[in-house]
């Protein structure tokens, strides 16, 4: 009886140590045997709703992991919610997502002030908010928000960028630096300062609602440098007055608007020779990809998988960048897709090339720094087109 | 859209007092038991997310309430109401923020900034009838959300970042969680502003209000002050939809200019055409409406919900001309009748 009794004690106890091996696996949210869910925002509708082509890309990429057999044994089901870019409706469909879906994690999640309304909520439940499609800096932010990791390089980075091509060419020169009064042209300016240091820099700001900013550029004259953090419609009035004052000065402009189309038409294409900016990624459109292996893989996704897709579009490279991250990550991740498994994963992916970033572009993760792509290479406008100039540069570790 | 649609409004309201009245006390009690049980239930029922929905949906149906006294109760249309519940929000927001507030004390607070923002606002509308009226308050809904990122009150509106708050919890260790007592406390806010404004529709300012909109010259011959009623129902209107700009601050734990852009106010009105215009019940409606027909558009077609949302909504319109409000009139008109 006794023996009995100690044989049960001894089974339960062995039964309780065995759970927790197998625990991690079956009690992940968002993960059976067969499946793990994935969820993400996006503006589907509303005045940014040209952005949704970045899902549907993320959608055919876990499409085509799953027709290759999946990951860790498992099949990728990716949610989409439409959140129309207002924040309260992104906070909406993420809850959904975590609390009714019990997604495993969130990917990709389009846009700054909808992100910054879910910033605090993801943390605080610990679920891990990965590669975010927005360009701001707050993302990198390891100790205070560890659950939050943004994907391309931020704002404060390209400035770093900028700033170091700067002291390399005209390191007597003296900086100027036009930008909007808002958390994207701050950026700009944190970045310069990152690097720059005490060196005398003129700042002029302008509101998003301001006509225009014919003032501001006169005002900034005569400098030798004119770093520009202008959205589009800036852009254009910003390269033309420039040019029409007769001032030539080294002139950056934000990779935020650089279309040709939208910017350097409207500026008047000749204006702008000389313009520089920078990119990560290959332009599908420049005939020296035309042969390229990782081009090559794209065009060949993209023609199975989204056969009627617009490809001069570039949020498609974009996106093929970001998921192709996420995939290794799933992978990194082994049989376990726990969420602290997926976070420890997410922050620590070694240096790896991407098909669509330009060569010399790594993604790379550490746990003390989320900033996932720190290099870019600089490009001049000649007239007609963008082309590429001298190494890679990598932003500043601050 | 005509506002003086509400008429067959005014004969229905007029005939509740006497129903009413007919009514047995004890069937009226049970209804308000009814009621409160109702908007009780949801709590031990839905789960965290279900309820954050809900609790939205009631806050919306406040907001359209206050859209309603104006548009629906006085015919002066509105299209910037979400300037109102903008203001509400951050009233809320900067005191909770940057003063430390728990939040009941900002509900006065915000409710008597947005009554006196809107009865500034209100006094152009002495002047302006109709469109032009619109209009004017259409310019106020497209300012707001740049005013708001203006640099000189950048430090106390957090610029374009927006500010963050915490959810009150639930006091004196009631066993709820913060999503449960977040719902009650819209419950009773928003219970407590039906009541009020159900008691005002139907005493003699709210027949001078109605009045104003039916015939003006006529409310006037008979010795109404038509501007003082026009600027307080204003003010009231503005007031109400604050406080439920002060609810959604506190519900989503977070403000920025880009969560009220234009679109807020027209999502009002949206709401209070669908739900009914000039109908209290149909506030409710018209919450529920505006919060929950947007996730059922996309569950239709991810490719274009936008498209499924403007279908759904002329499909109503053409099958409910009157709102939801005018259904249920209808339905209780013919079971009177039957009776």
């Amino acid at each position: 009886m006794t023996i009995q009794r100690r044989t049960l004690i001894g089974a339960a106890a062995a039964g309780t140590l065995a759970v927790p091996r197998l625990a991690p696996a079956q009690d992940a949210p968002g993960v059976t045997a067969t499946e793990i869910r994935i969820g993400s925002t996006n503006a589907l509708s509303g005045p940014v709703s040209a952005y949704s082509v970045i899902s549907r890309c993320l959608e055919a990429m876990f499409r085509r992991l799953n027709d290759q057999g999946g990951v860790g044994g498992r099949k990728v089901s990716f949610t989409v919610y439409d959140d129309a870019y207002q924040p309260p409706r992104t906070l909406e469909q993420t809850r959904r997502l975590v609390e009714q879906d019990r997604v495993a994690f969130l990917f990709n999640s389009l846009g700054t002030p909808t992100n910054n309304a879910i910033h605090r909520y993801v943390n605080q439940r610990k679920v891990p908010h990965l590669f975010l499609a927005t360009g701001a800096d707050k993302w990198a932010q390891p100790k205070e928000f560890p659950w939050t990791i943004g994907w391309q390089p931020s704002y404060r980075t390209e400035a770093q960028i900028y700033a170091k091509h700067i002291l390399a060419e005209r390191p007597q020169g003296r900086i100027a630096l036009l930008y909007q009064n808002d958390d994207f042209g701050k950026d700009y300016l944190n970045g310069l300062k990152d690097v720059l240091g005490n060196r005398p820099l003129t700042t002029a700001t302008y509101e998003a609602t301001d006509p225009t900013i014919d003032s501001q550029i006169v005002q900034l004259q005569g400098h030798d440098v004119l770093v520009c953090a202008t959205t589009p419609r800036f852009a254009a009035q910003a390269i033309r007055r420039v040019f029409d004052i007769g001032w030539r000065p080294m002139m950056f402009m934000t990779n935020v608007s650089v279309s040709v189309g939208a910017v350097m038409q409207p500026a008047g294409v000749e204006k702008g020779v000389g313009l520089i900016t920078s990119d990560y990624r290959k332009d599908q459109t420049d005939p020296a990809w035309a042969t390229d292996a990782g081009m090559n893989e794209w065009r060949d996704f993209m023609r199975r998988y989204i056969p009627d897709a617009d490809l001069t579009d570039n949020n498609y490279t974009y996106a093929y960048g970001a998921g192709s991250t996420m995939i290794q990550v799933l992978r990194q991740c082994g049989t376990d897709f726990s969420r602290e498994n997926v976070m420890r994963q997410a922050t620590n992916i070694a240096p790896m090339d991407i098909a669509t970033l330009l060569p010399g572009i790594r993604v790379q993760t550490q746990p003390d720094n989320y900033h996932v792509i720190r290099q870019m290479q600089l490009q001049r406008w000649d007239g007609r087109s963008w082309v590429r100039f001298g190494n890679v540069i990598e932003g500043a570790n601050v | 859209m005509s506002v003086s649609k509400g008429l067959p409004a005014d004969a229905a309201i007029a005939a509740i007092p006497l129903p009413a009245a007919a009514t047995p006390a004890w069937q009226r009690i049970a209804l308000v038991l009814l009621g409160l049980a109702a908007a009780i239930a949801p709590i031990f029922v839905l789960e965290s997310f279900h309820l954050f929905q809900l609790t939205m949906a009631v806050i919306m149906a406040l907001a359209v309430l206050g859209l309603n006294i104006v548009t629906g109760y006085n015919g002066q249309i509105s299209l910037g109401h979400g300037a109102f519940f903008a203001v509400g929000a951050y009233c809320t927001a900067i005191l909770m923020s940057h003063f430390d507030w728990s939040f009941w004390p900002t509900l006065p607070i915000s409710a008597a900034v947005c009554a006196g923002l809107g009865y500034g606002v209100g006094f152009p509308a002495l002047r302006l009838a109709g469109h032009y009226l619109a209009l004017t308050t259409f310019s106020l809904a497209v300012a707001v959300p740049q005013i708001l990122k203006h640099k000189s009150i950048e430090d106390w509106t957090g610029g374009v970042q927006g500010l963050f708050l915490v959810k009150p919890d639930a006091p004196f260790g009631l066993p709820l969680s913060s999503d449960q007592w977040m719902y009650l406390v819209a419950v009773i806010v928003a219970g407590a502003c039906f009541l009020l404004v159900w008691n005002l529709i139907r005493s003699r300012i709210g027949r001078a209000l109605m009045a104003t909109r039916d015939h003006a010259t006529a409310a006037e011959a008979m010795g109404m002050d038509i501007g003082s009623l026009k600027t307080k129902a204003f003010a009231l209107s503005a007031m109400i939809t604050g406080i439920a700009g002060s609810l959604s601050a506190v519900a989503i734990e977070f403000v920025a200019p880009d969560s009220f852009s234009f679109g807020v106010s027209i999502t009002l009105f949206v709401g209070m055409v669908v739900g009914g215009v000039a109908s209290i019940l149909g506030s409710l409606f018209g919450g529920l409406f505006v919060l929950f027909v947007p996730n059922i558009a996309e569950a239709i077609s991810k490719a274009a919900p936008g498209v499924i949302y403007g279908v759904i909504l002329i499909l109503f319109l053409f099958l409910l001309p009157d709102g939801f409000a005018g259904l249920l009139r209808r339905i209780a008109a013919k079971l009177r009748g039957r009776g």
